[in-house]
């Protein structure tokens, strides 16, 4: 196959910083590549020089089909077929499914709107990928997942030669991934070339021909697919070896902390119970919609329970808040860190005191200025939290650091059992090794901590003791140490 | 029987419209007119609709401009300062080169687009806030106006404009007259112009695409100043033509009068089913909006209501109607989120 795209000799410099250094990077016609790198390494930079929206230094040449550029412009990127899907999608919420596929046709002429051209260009971009979707749903209504197919019939709809996927799978479930690995192989079958750039890399290995890793702006080699795991990728993307083990201690014989017994509530999950001791990483694992979340909110006093019973160090709690769980002694880490866990305007250090300020004040209820400096600043030590001021606002913090941060904000109420819910969604490999660090020095602490997640690996190799959840209900329980990964994921998919 | 195919896309197309704000704010003011013609003798009269669309004009004139800013995502308030400036200075120069109706509607209409294009230089090259730059422009506006003029009215108008528009006459069994006058034209223009920049035109799509997404529109390659310079200028537009329609009901120009009213326009269009947040709004849910608060007024009045009670009916109609509408959104996605 001729090439699509061959880039020579990118390099990008921002002031003093490197963010580019004489990258070269070929995708053949119909190629699924990828691109892979930690937070900073380039990535994004890359992208944003082939779809234009940065120049090159010069000296670059980028050639597509034959024509060589020194640079390209947002149109002629667009003009060559070039169509970027960024992580958040750039959809319109408030308009159809139609429009947002077809949105292209509101910019030049004809200057008025021809609706049955509008829904002729979304109906046919969605024949080309055999989708089938409401034209007439509001995207606002739609599930991540099909707002991402939303967002691939409107480069269908522009023609497009070259789709880049930025972060494609972040939000999707396993199944969701699956379908849309499949959509890939199709869109491949068309000659489209497919550029992932990913750090969640297991999944688009499976389907990708050759990977393009970078580290600190470099390019460190182009390597077949076929003969990479994410362990190797992960070694040439921060040049470290990251191994890990599956633990086989036995808590049975430490202090319970949390003890649930039939907890129900109907539509969400019913009849679970367990049991996690003193010390012991739990992990809860189930697709996205087995109710797990909705179990873990309750756990928080955010979703009362129905009936059943929950017993905190043999203590029975009928929690109707979240403040009433955090007096309790317990601690949650949501999903979704940027929304629910941090405000991200505010300095770290404020961030980190959010969930104790009662107990920094002094006998007028004012809070006292140097427990706050001292209490925010051993917040940052204990966690290695990398910040140049604890004042700066936690939205200049990597997407490591931040998740750092939420931990750090219920470390400072000293729980007894920390919930952390899908911990690693977004951060990159070294950031998810140094969250996996942090929890294991806190449960050797005596923290009982329930982990969940929809990563397989991330349960298996980091929990002493796995439960499966599916439609509401505890249907296994697997030990690391005495079975397989595979298992496991199939007790899951089952 | 099977259906057609015309009829097959109609059907889905009733149910979305059962669904919406405009449905249940249509279903409201019918249950209104029902009721008020059933409780008095002279609501459901032609005289009584024929006073009520005159005297509301103004407003609903208005609301159609202000729904344009809301569904880019922005909002003005200057919109009546510009409206107290533009009819001042036209008729001013109406009266002092004996202009005729060409001339005073485009001095009006100019005078509005530059201080709407003011408010769209401010909002967009400096990223202000569009509602704190609207809060000062609107002061700005009105200080000047009232420095320049005195707060002086002005009562005698030339001929032509204090008879304004009376087409087509029609006479009632009892001889009133009736006749599509400048308020009931400009209303239907106006709104029938607003229809077709947000439906039918490439750039009034692009105004809701901009409401609902501002970073995607502009990595689109969207031209955000332009947008922005159509919106508040079409606003401003749209206050200049009113401001013209109101003194002419008015036969004066009273500098002081209309400022005050921007916040009765912006209930309406909010009525209607716009969003602050942007990108949602209909001119069909802003019309419902203008006549429900119109007809709600009327109607008090009517059932001989003491006027003192209507702002406080006002704000309750405003209320309910936008929670009725937040709750059943609400409802709507907790049975999507469990299934």
């Amino acid at each position: 196959m001729p090439n699509f795209l061959d880039l020579h000799g990118i390099s990008k410099r921002f002031g003093g910083v490197h963010a580019l250094r004489d990258v070269d990077m070929s995708l053949e016609v119909g190629e699924v590549h990828c691109l892979v790198g930690e937070n900073g390494s380039g990535k994004s930079t890359l992208i944003k020089i082939i779809s234009g929206v940065q120049r090159p230094e010069p000296g670059a040449r980028i050639v597509i089909e034959g024509r060589e550029y020194s640079h390209l412009d947002p149109i002629q990127s667009t003009g060559c077929g070039i169509q970027v899907i960024y992580q958040d999608l750039s959809l319109f919420p408030n308009l159809t499914v139609a429009e947002n596929i077809a949105v292209g046709r509101h910019l030049g002429a004809p200057h008025l709107v021809k609706w049955s051209a509008i829904h002729e260009t979304a109906q046919a971009a969605m024949a080309r990928i055999d989708v089938a979707l409401d034209p007439f749903a509001k995207v606002e209504d739609l599930s991540i997942a099909s707002r991402q197919l939303v967002a691939i019939c409107r480069a269908m709809a522009a023609d497009a030669r070259l789709v880049i996927m930025d972060e494609p799978t972040a939000s999707l479930t396993r199944h969701e991934v699956d379908a849309l690995l499949r959509l890939v192989a199709d869109l491949k079958k068309k000659d489209i070339c497919i550029l992932f750039v990913s750090h969640r890399l297991d999944e688009v290995l499976e389907v990708a021909e050759r990977v393009t890793v970078l580290r600190d702006g470099a390019k460190v080699g182009d390597f077949n697919a076929r003969e990479m795991d994410d362990k190797k990728l992960a070694m040439l993307m921060t040049g470290k070896a990251f191994a890990y083990e599956t633990g086989d201690a036995d808590f049975s014989a430490r202090d319970i902390v949390l003890s649930v017994r039939n907890l129900t509530r109907p539509g969400h999950y019913a009849d679970v119970s367990l049991d996690i001791h003193a010390g012991e990483i739990l992990g809860l694992t189930g697709l996205l919609g087995s109710g797990r979340t909705e179990f873990a909110l309750s756990l928080f006093g955010m979703n009362p329970p129905a009936s059943g019973e929950i017993r905190l160090a043999g203590k029975a709690l009928a929690l109707k808040t979240n403040s009433q769980a955090i007096d309790e002694g317990i601690a949650y880490v949501s999903e979704d860190r940027l929304t629910l866990g941090l405000v991200l305007e505010q300095p770290i250090s404020a961030n980190i005191l959010i969930t104790i300020l009662d107990k920094l004040t002094d006998g007028l209820g004012l809070i006292k200025e140097a427990t706050r400096r001292s209490v925010a600043q051993r917040g940052i030590d204990d966690l290695a939290i990398k910040a140049p001021n604890p004042d700066n606002p936690v939205k200049t913090l990597s997407g490591g650091n931040q998740q750092r941060v939420v931990l750090a904000k219920w470390m400072a109420t000293k729980p007894r059992l920390l919930i952390l819910d899908s911990p690693t969604v977004g951060v990159d490999i070294a950031a998810k090794d140094g969250i996996y660090e942090i929890v294991k020095t806190l449960a050797a602490n005596g923290v009982a901590v329930l982990l969940i997640s929809d990563e397989i690996p991330e349960v298996f190799y980091h929990a002493d003791r796995v439960l499966i959840m599916r439609q509401g209900r505890i249907v296994g329980e697997c030990r690391p140490h005495s079975s397989s990964e595979a298992e496991l994921r199939d007790a899951v998919n089952a | 029987m099977s259906l057609t195919a015309e009829q097959q896309s109609f059907l889905p197309a009733l149910r979305r419209f059962r669904r919406s704000h405009e449905f249940w704010l249509l279903v409201v003011v019918i249950v209104f007119c029902i009721g008020l013609g059933l409780a008095t003798d002279s609501f459901l009269t032609l005289q009584n609709l024929f006073d009520l669309l005159t005297s509301n004009a103004f407003v609903g004139i208005l609301a159609a401009g202000l729904l344009v800013v809301l569904v880019a995502g922005g909002i003005d308030i200057s919109f009546t300062a510009t409206a107290s400036v533009a009819q001042y200075v036209a008729l001013t120069f109406a009266l002092r080169y004996g202009l005729g109706w060409f001339a005073i509607f485009a001095i009006a209409a100019l005078v509005g687009i530059a201080c709407g294009l003011i408010n769209a230089i401010f909002i967009t090259k400096l990223r202000i806030s569009s509602i704190i730059v609207s809060i000062a422009t609107l002061n700005i506006f009105y200080g000047l106006l009232i420095f320049f003029s005195g707060g002086k009215y002005i009562t005698s108008l030339p001929k032509y404009f204090r008879d304004g528009v009376w087409w087509f006459e029609y006479d009632d069994a009892n001889g009133v007259p009736y006749a599509l006058n400048l308020q009931i034209l400009v209303l239907a223009l106006v709104f029938l112009c607003t229809w077709l920049l947000l439906n039918r035109t490439n750039v009034g799509r692009q105004i809701y695409a901009m409401g609902g997404n501002k970073d995607a529109a502009q990595r689109l390659g969207f031209q955000v100043f332009r947008l922005n310079c159509l919106v508040y200028g079409y606003l401003g537009l749209i206050a200049g033509i009113a401001s013209l329609v109101q003194a002419q009901l008015a036969q004066s120009v009273t500098p002081t009068v209309l400022v005050g009213k921007e916040l009765d326009v912006l209930a309406a269009v909010v009525l209607g089913g716009a969003s602050l947040t942007g990108g949602v709004g209909t001119i069909f849910g802003t019309v419902l909006g203008v006549a429900l608060l119109a007809i709600l007024q009327n109607g008090l009045v009517l059932v001989g209501v003491s006027s003192y009670w209507s702002q406080l009916f006002v704000g309750l109609i405003i209320l309910v109607a936008v929670s009725i509408t937040a709750w059943s959104e609400r409802r709507r996605r907790k049975a999507k989120a469990i299934n």
